[in-house]
């Protein structure tokens, strides 16, 4: 077997990892549940239609309700939930030791770290409206991001 | 079995979270009001409604709303444009329903029916809601209220008096006694022609279906 194929063997298949790894991962999967929880219920909120008005929620939704809340028409928390469940089943699989999972994993974490940067700065400096909800997700994705980095690297 | 955990796990948190979702979803959806005949807005008029158009418009859009409410702010734009695209087809009834969380709604409501006393009140109640972002977020929100009412030339000694006197509170009440009993909880809370019209389709497109519908169902044949 050549050494590119063995490589890629060993990507697509599951290797031992040292058990604080494993620990690391399984903190993310379970943090990224409260995302995913976080998301879903702001999406069934925009599903249900109360983003559009006063009343329905003890908040008024000047950040779901905006312009900034949905990209191309579809809500950003859907996006969200669908970013969350991908960082969960990234991290699930990164944990049993799949190396391409974590590559993902990586990626999808980094990437939503970048998109929190900017809706922080549309409530902050845009709309002059801060959503509880959004900064709880902004709270796990700094989180989220802080044990990646964290996370021991297997060469 | 190691190797198909993964799999199983995350199958497992796919599904619950459809199924959560599925079931807050079903919580959360909101009930198609309806105003009853003997409740509808044309029987319910009164000397203190504000409405635009004619009185025997084949349509009535009746609104719920709170001056302080940035949605309402936000369709009431749109809604302008629709009262002047249908012109005499379409009646438009405002009602005061501020609620008690957003601090100067309650003001706002007051100052539109003090106008409204001097037969300015649609003149106030488009101002409000074209400031809104202005007075929303003001300490004294007041003070910007007096202004708008002198923009529009009112009397000001009177204004003062009926901003804080008994009729207006009393037309405010009426309002929010009126959403209340019809099941309004959200603002804004539109009917048209008596049926309620879903939160979701509170913007302008959708809003216009529904009047087109209302015209149609005014034109047929009645057997």
């Amino acid at each position: 077997m050549s050494s590119q194929s063995k490589s890629r063997v060993q990507q697509s298949t599951a290797i031992a990892l040292p058990r604080g790894t494993v620990i690391v991962y399984t903190m993310i999967a379970l943090v990224s549940l409260a995302g995913l929880v976080d998301a879903t219920y702001l999406f069934v909120q925009n599903l249900a239609g109360e983003t559009a008005v006063c009343g329905g929620s003890p908040d008024c939704f000047r950040v779901l309700g905006s312009v900034y809340a949905k990209i191309a028409g579809i809500p950003v928390a859907a996006i969200g939930t669908v970013a969350y469940f991908a960082v969960f089943t990234f991290a699930t699989f990164a944990a049993f030791g799949y190396q391409r999972a974590r590559t993902f994993l990586i990626v999808t974490v980094f990437a939503m770290f970048l998109s929190t940067l900017w809706f922080l700065y549309v409530q902050a400096f845009l709309l002059h409206a801060f959503c509880r909800y959004c900064l709880f997700s902004a709270a796990i994705i700094f989180f989220l991001t802080g044990l990646i980095v964290a996370t021991p690297q297997r060469r | 079995m190691r190797r198909f955990l993964p799999f199983i796990i995350v199958a497992l948190v796919g599904f619950i979270t459809i199924g959560a979702g599925t079931m807050l979803y079903r919580a959360k959806r909101p009930t198609t009001l309806k105003i009853s005949e003997e409740k509808g807005a044309e029987r319910e008029e009164q000397e203190s409604t504000h409405a635009r158009g004619p009185a025997r418009a084949p349509v009535t859009l009746e609104e719920f709303g709170d001056f302080q409410c940035p949605p309402c702010g936000m369709l009431s734009g749109p809604l302008l444009e629709i009262e002047k695209d249908y012109g005499a087809k379409l009646r438009v009834i405002f009602r005061n329903f501020p609620f008690p969380n957003h601090q100067h709604a309650l003001e706002a409501a007051y100052t539109a029916e003090a106008a409204g006393l001097q037969g300015r009140y649609w003149e106030m109640h488009d101002l409000l809601y074209k400031e809104q972002a202005n007075w929303s977020n003001a300490p004294d929100a007041k003070q910007l209220f007096v202004s708008y009412a002198k923009m529009l030339g009112l009397e000001m000694d009177r204004f003062e008096t009926d901003i804080a006197g008994p009729t207006v509170k009393a037309r405010v009440t009426a309002d929010q006694e009126r959403g209340k009993s019809l099941g309004v909880n959200a603002t804004p809370s539109i009917f048209i022609n008596n049926q309620g019209v879903p939160p979701n389709s509170l913007n302008p497109t959708a809003l216009r279906a529904a009047i087109d519908e209302a015209l149609k169902e005014k034109e047929k044949p009645t057997s």
